[in-house]
């Protein structure tokens, strides 16, 4: 029986380019596959006032035609050899991803190059581009889920902090983005720097790092602002609850959080073991027990904590029947009571450990898998050998660990109640 | 490719087994030949729910328990239940998946079925489909299938109607869990990390000793022939248009499924991980400004069903404007066929996805198994070969025997609008 070799500093190769450009590459010869991913400082909060939704129909515009390639070309050159690229942005980054058989390797980096440097944001594919997000907008309004989780972002946070808004903009504020916006965006805050390419499949590590430096190597702005920080979060101190009408659905969105941890702050990793036996592991943890498996309440019911570049949700969502949202919040909040007055037993202390520990052959299983934990060692400054070292700081943790977690995001009378549904409360 | 191999037990247990040692994790499926389609009206929705109830424990592996014992080691696990089977599986590191093949041989005989649990998760599989009826394509869907479908059981959702949700007994499920979860109901599937001659030893020491029982019958009524056009309207609170074009089609093991896979790959993209800007009905809806998206769906079933077009109407475009575009592009198939080139993309594109599928032993033992359901094995193993030999007089003899509007449903989802969403706020408690 093989054993897994995880991948450290011995055997990912890591290369920063002279523009600025961080290229990871790992071999997998399991799949004729190669996949690729990485992020670039171009997100939503790189542009003021926020929710414009110029950052994110930027990106998404990027591939609808270049100097070189009308939009049916840049298309076709992907899906005639059953390549994919997808190019998005979030609050922080711009992310993207690819996958190809591993003979077209050069063919996606040179598609990706081209979407990044070369953009012509022609005015028909883009206004089409506009019409397919305005429509999903409008769709969104009748979303239980999406409503939910905007009204409490717009709860949590203010409205001069980023996560307050969507970061695909408004059926307002969408339709006022100009062709002139977006190429000024662009020229602006697309470049090299802080740029990072994860290559992992059948490819060797040098060959991709080649690729890549032939390709990007000569990409330089030097217009590029650094990154802008995030302005500070108050905390939370009293309960706040918003209900959103949306007429006609069978079943609310609930949603009840806080803002939680950083990827970087000290007590992430204990906040996230926290999170696990709060709501994730086994049938949704706590939560899950309680709401699902004991009252019968909801089909989903479970706590996620996002954990990125800044104080990202810590919450719980669940789905209910609108006549028992009363009673389903008050079992997520006498749990999170539960998570908050005393420490976790010494078993679920153990069981997460152990499910920590053991799901790392399973994550890394897919050139996916590989890729994106690549790609979160190089953006939270890990260490290449992190996946040698996690387990024994996981191992670590304690009881008291994860009560000083739970106990610094989640108050019992300080945190948003979000509800969408059929009847208002 | 790794060889695949098929054993079957004295007690009418299938199994296939392909080794692949590219990572330490292996997936074990236990499929029973038991859907929605073998569902009577009154008990629709009893596969699924029992589906449920397996989660809830036996005495060796009590409810709550299951569950942690597969996180524990490591191990992602869940269930589905389709129109045509009922497939439950454990993926995990390959020195624990042990676990699995114990707990899957110990449920196939032991699950409870407490009275009390199964009146808990009545309400949780209500509030699963309250779910789905958030969304105006579930309503959709269901009038689309329930009228192309009028005897045969595929005319149902999976999760069942609501009014069979609030009736069905504890019986009702555990009779149903009785007839057909036993081993000669039952297929095998693992993939990954372990030696063949080992694993087969194992699974005859686990459930070689379970006996089959008498033959096993499914409930099942052939569909009628249609005789023209049907169509049905769906008005649901909203902003956005749909439309639903599904046309009736062979099932897995007819020879023109492939070519109906290959039409679709021309007509609304390959799927998977590829995207579909190329294809011809993107370039007719999307590309000409009427629609925002469209999408085909062609499902590999055991009886004859359905291969269904859905397009996200944009604002202002009629639902007459897409039927004219859809019927339009159809006929230019059906007159004068596909051109080499997309047959050649689209057989690329097919073989990338099966490199991409690969990657991950779960999918690729999901798709034996329902591939040893539909028709066997090795129409997964023979994929790419199967497809890479339709030409493009099969592709225009598909459309032009399976695309006419005599064989189809057309669906229309008009939004109504609904009052302005209310936002009311309650600061402080």
């Amino acid at each position: 029986m093989t054993t897994l070799s995880l991948p450290g500093a011995h055997n990912i190769t890591r290369v920063e380019l002279e523009n600025g450009i961080t290229v990871l590459a790992y071999e997998n010869f399991a799949a004729q596959s190669v996949v690729i991913c990485g992020s670039l400082e171009a997100g939503a909060l790189h542009y003021t006032p926020y929710g414009t939704g110029i950052p994110s129909l930027t990106a998404s515009a990027l591939m609808r035609g270049t100097q070189s390639r009308d939009f049916g070309t840049f298309h076709a050159a992907l899906e005639d050899i059953g390549a994919d690229l997808n190019i998005s942005a979030g609050v922080h980054n711009v992310n993207f991803n690819g996958k190809a058989l591993a003979e077209d390797l050069p063919i996606l980096i040179d598609l990706l190059n081209d979407a990044f440097r070369y953009p012509t944001f022609p005015a028909e594919p883009v206004e089409r581009l506009r019409g397919e997000i305005l429509t999903m907008l409008q769709y969104r309004q009748y979303d239980t889920g999406y409503r939910a989780n905007r009204a409490f972002r717009e709860q949590t946070y203010p409205a001069q902090h980023p996560y307050h808004h969507t970061t695909r903009g408004t059926l307002e504020s969408l339709p006022q983005v100009t062709l002139d916006d977006l190429r000024a965006f662009h020229r602006t805050h697309y470049g090299p720097r802080g740029m990072v390419l994860v290559i992992v499949g059948a490819v060797a590590a040098a060959q991709a790092v080649e690729i890549a430096r032939a390709t990007l190597g000569d990409w330089q702005n030097p217009a590029q602002p650094t990154a802008p920080t995030l302005p500070p979060l108050a905390t939370i101190r009293e309960v706040r609850r918003v209900d959103t009408l949306v007429p006609g659905k069978s079943q609310s969105d609930l949603l009840i959080g806080v803002p939680g941890p950083a990827r970087h702050d000290a007590d992430y990793r204990a906040a996230t073991l926290a999170n696990s036996v709060f709501g994730q592991f086994g049938m949704m943890g706590r939560i899950g027990e309680v709401v699902r498996e004991q009252m019968g309440l909801a089909y989903y019911a479970y706590s996620s904590l996002e954990g990125g570049q800044g104080p990202g949700a810590w919450s719980v969502n669940a789905g209910v029947n609108p006549q028992n949202v009363e009673r389903a919040i008050e079992a997520i909040r006498a749990e999170i009571a539960r998570l908050f007055a005393e420490p976790v037993t010494e078993e679920e202390l153990a069981d997460n450990q152990a499910y920590f520990t053991g799901i790392l052959p399973l994550q890394l299983e897919s050139n996916e898998g590989l890729a994106g934990t690549l790609l979160n060692i190089e953006t939270y400054d890990l260490g290449l050998d992190y996946l040698l070292t996690v387990r024994d700081h996981i191992r670590a943790l304690t009881r008291e660990d994860l009560l000083a977690a739970a106990r610094h995001y989640w108050k019992p009378d300080a945190l948003v109640i979000s509800v969408a549904g059929p009847q208002s409360g | 490719m790794p060889a695949i191999t098929r054993h079957q037990l004295p007690n009418g247990l299938s199994i296939i087994l392909k080794e692949q040692h590219s990572a330490p994790v292996v997936s074990w499926w236990m499929l029973y030949r038991i859907g929605s389609r073998n569902e009577r009206t009154g008990q629709t929705g009893l596969s699924h729910w029992v589906e449920h109830m397996m989660f809830k424990g036996t005495p060796q592996f009590p409810g709550g328990v299951l569950d942690k014992m597969i996180s524990r080691e490591g191990g992602s696990w869940n269930a589905q239940t389709s129109m045509d089977y009922t497939a439950y599986y454990e993926t995990m590191p390959a020195d624990r998946i042990d676990l699995g093949l114990r707990l899957e041989a110990d449920r196939m005989v032991n699950a409870i079925f407490d009275p009390e649990e199964v009146e808990s998760e009545r309400t949780v599989i209500i509030s699963e489909r309250e779910g789905s009826e958030n969304s105006p394509m579930f309503w959709l869907d269901e009038e689309v299938r329930a009228s192309m479908f009028r005897v045969h059981g595929y005319h149902h959702e999976i999760i069942g109607d609501m009014a069979d949700l609030h009736t069905i007994t504890r019986d009702d499920l555990y009779n149903h869990y009785r007839q057909f979860y036993r081993p000669n109901n039952a297929v095998a599937v693992a993939v990954g990390d372990f030696d063949t001659v080992s694993m087969l030893r194992r699974i005859e020491e686990l459930y070689g000793g379970i006996p089959a029982g008498d033959p096993v019958t499914h409930f099942n009524r052939p569909e009628p022939e249609q005789f023209g056009e049907r169509r049905v309207t769906v008005e649901r609170p909203g902003a956005t248009a749909f439309l639903e074009m599904a046309y009736r089609v062979p099932p897995a093991k007819h020879p023109d499924w492939f070519a109906m896979a290959m039409l679709n790959a021309i007509l609304t993209g390959a799927g998977g991980a590829i995207d579909n800007k190329t294809s011809r009905l993107y370039r007719a809806i999307v590309e000409s400004g009427l629609g925002v998206d469209v999408d085909g769906g062609l499902t590999p079933s055991i009886d004859p069903y359905l291969y269904d077009l859905i397009v996200t109407l944009r604002e202002g475009t009629t639902h007459e404007q897409i039927e004219s575009v859809l019927d339009e592009q159809l006929e230019q198939v059906a007159v004068a066929g596909v051109t080499t080139h997309e047959l050649e993309r689209a057989r690329k594109q097919a073989r990338a996805i099966f490199a991409y599928s690969t990657e991950r032993v779960t999918g690729q033992a999901s798709w034996l198994t329902i591939a040893e359901t539909v028709a066997d094995y090795t129409w997964f193993e023979n994929y790419i070969e199967r497809l890479s030999a339709v030409t493009a007089e099969d592709v225009q003899r598909a459309a032009q025997t399976y695309l006419r509007p005599q064989n189809r449903t057309v669906g229309w989802l008009i939004p109504t609008g609904g009052d302005d969403v209310e936002y009311d706020e309650d600061d402080a408690e």
